[in-house]
């Protein structure tokens, strides 16, 4: 699915990233985690081709990042849900159409009534006109998981989206991930939260990769 | 990375811009101001643009006139003393009549050389009191007619008879209308110009004002050419729908000018006749034409800065 070797990331001449190999498994639930300022956000915009690596190899789905077009990126995000910490919406938008945005700019059909069920899904049915300024944080960021989810992705990548919430807003949005994974998307989560990787993994079987550093390894048993 | 965008075929947005925009027109916010400014922008160029066309065509039919009306005929003046001017008229409408390549020349009746005479003495002024030349309008029928073998007759057989070819007068009136004809044409260039110059600056102040929104849209995997066309199309209507309207304005002007008979001069002209009047629809088009290139490219410069 993505695949990295010796994938290395600098800017301006500082290396952020270095030597960094990696494997996300098809179906599986991952998590990243790692101080902040670690590189955590900077290896997701690697998986999403919103950077490219300036050393190393690395593939996603089979393609080489560094030789897509940028028609190619565009095709490659739609296999690729995002989520952020601060996602943004585009706030003239009501809810509803935020979420079938991915669907508009690919030109499909949007299904009113699976768009129903997705707003079901994350808790939103009654927000579905509601502009994006409304929502809450959870409520974003649940808006921005059915977002990423809509086109039906292989690979979902979330950014520390539990960052601003609490908990209980926490789990239930860590709930909604985990029914994907189960439903056999594969998962990254990059978080720095120890407790929530610990109450996760209760749930479901999850690989777990500290960045430290500038490197990348497989955390041991101590999570 | 840039490369297929710089395919961002015209050929491709015009089909964008044909299709019905649907939900794909709102994922750019509204952007209130810019949009009046736009259409007002293009209304007031295509104004300009009605008369800068309208000046272009009327110095052309005014160039072609002088030169047209001048160049086919002369004029021979015929100075003498008093005593003497029957007789040498009369010599040199011999002359004339029997000069191959001329038609029937026309001696001018004293009325109308006293209307000739009215801008400078007046209306009442008694011509036969004043020693004033003969004047003969001699047409030219045929491409046989030598200018200057009759200039030479005329020196040999009718003393103190001039021949005026009007090449004197006609050649700065033809160069006077050619030339403003020129600057109707540059006008017109200058307000495509203009109008293209401040489109895009519309177009680049509502993409820079939509950066987030073309971010969001390119990481949630928008295609270059989703994005412009929703730019594009925007512009491209606003430009056509304002030039429109101020094309008819321009036109409704021109059609309220005075008629021939309540002006003079240059403005006699100034207008469109006949078919001419369709040239001043190509006006909104040509506007939707430089929207649509104005925007491409505004849009192909901020997108290509964009992941």
């Amino acid at each position: 699915m993505i695949e990295m070797r010796d994938v290395g990331f600098g800017y301006g001449g500082t290396e952020l990233l270095s030597n960094m190999t990696l494997t996300l498994q098809s179906g599986m639930f991952h998590f990243l985690t790692g101080p902040s300022g670690s590189g955590k956000t900077t290896l997701l915009r690697l998986c999403y081709a919103d950077l490219l690596p300036t050393t190393g190899q690395m593939t996603a789905f089979g393609e080489d990042v560094r030789q897509l077009s940028r028609d190619g990126i565009a095709d490659l995000r739609r296999r690729i849900g995002v989520v952020h910490q601060d996602t943004q919406f585009l706030d003239h938008l009501p809810v509803a159409e935020n979420l079938a945005l991915p669907l508009t700019v690919s030109g499909q059909e949007v299904d009113m009534e699976a768009l129903r069920d997705l707003l079901g899904w994350v808790g939103l049915s009654h927000h579905a006109r509601a502009l994006p300024p409304s929502l809450s944080g959870g409520e974003r960021q649940r808006a921005a998981l059915a977002r990423a989810v809509i086109l039906s992705p292989d690979l979902i990548l979330a950014d520390e989206p539990t960052g601003n919430l609490d908990w209980d807003m926490s789990m239930r949005l860590m709930q909604l991930l985990i029914e994907l994974n189960k439903s056999g998307k594969t998962v990254l989560v990059a978080t720095h939260d120890l407790n929530l990787i610990r109450a996760t993994k209760a749930q479901v079987a999850a690989r777990v990769l500290r960045i430290a550093n500038g490197t990348l390894n497989l955390a041991g048993a101590d999570l | 990375m840039g490369t297929d965008f710089r395919t961002l075929n015209p050929r491709a947005l015009w089909q964008g811009l044909m299709r019905d925009g649907g939900s794909g027109d709102r994922i750019v916010p509204p952007t209130g101001i810019t949009a009046q400014l736009t259409l007002f922008s293009a209304g007031a160029m295509a104004f300009l643009a009605v008369f800068a066309l309208a000046l272009a065509l009327a110095t052309g039919r005014l160039a072609e006139r002088w030169s047209g009306e001048l160049a086919g005929s002369v004029t021979v003046r015929v100075s003498a003393p008093l005593d003497e001017q029957a007789a040498r008229t009369q010599a040199t409408m011999q002359v004339l009549a029997t000069t191959p390549g001329a038609g029937q020349p026309r001696l001018l009746p004293p009325e109308e050389v006293a209307r000739l005479l009215a801008p400078w003495f007046g209306p009442d002024m008694p011509v036969d009191a004043l020693p004033v030349p003969s004047l003969i309008d001699l047409p030219i029928v045929d491409e046989d007619f030598d200018v200057q073998g009759l200039r030479l007759r005329l020196e040999a057989e009718a003393p103190g008879a001039v021949l005026d070819d009007h090449t004197e007068w006609r050649r700065p009136l033809v160069t006077a209308a050619n030339r403003l004809r020129v600057l109707g044409i540059v006008s017109l260039l200058l307000i495509a110009a203009a109008s293209a110059s401040m489109i895009t600056l519309a177009a680049k102040a509502a993409l820079a004002a939509n950066g987030q929104v073309i971010r969001v849209l390119r990481l949630i995997g928008a295609r270059d050419i989703t994005i412009a066309t929703a730019f594009v199309r925007r512009f491209t209507k606003r430009a056509a729908i304002g030039a429109t309207a101020g094309t008819l304005c321009g036109m409704a002007g021109i059609a309220m000018l005075p008629g021939m008979e309540a002006a003079g001069g240059f403005l006699t002209g100034l207008g469109f006749q006949g078919w001419g009047w369709l040239l001043p629809l190509l006006i909104p088009v040509v506007a939707g034409a430089v929207g649509f290139f104005a925007t491409r490219w505004a849009a192909l410069k901020m997108l290509g800065a964009v992941r």
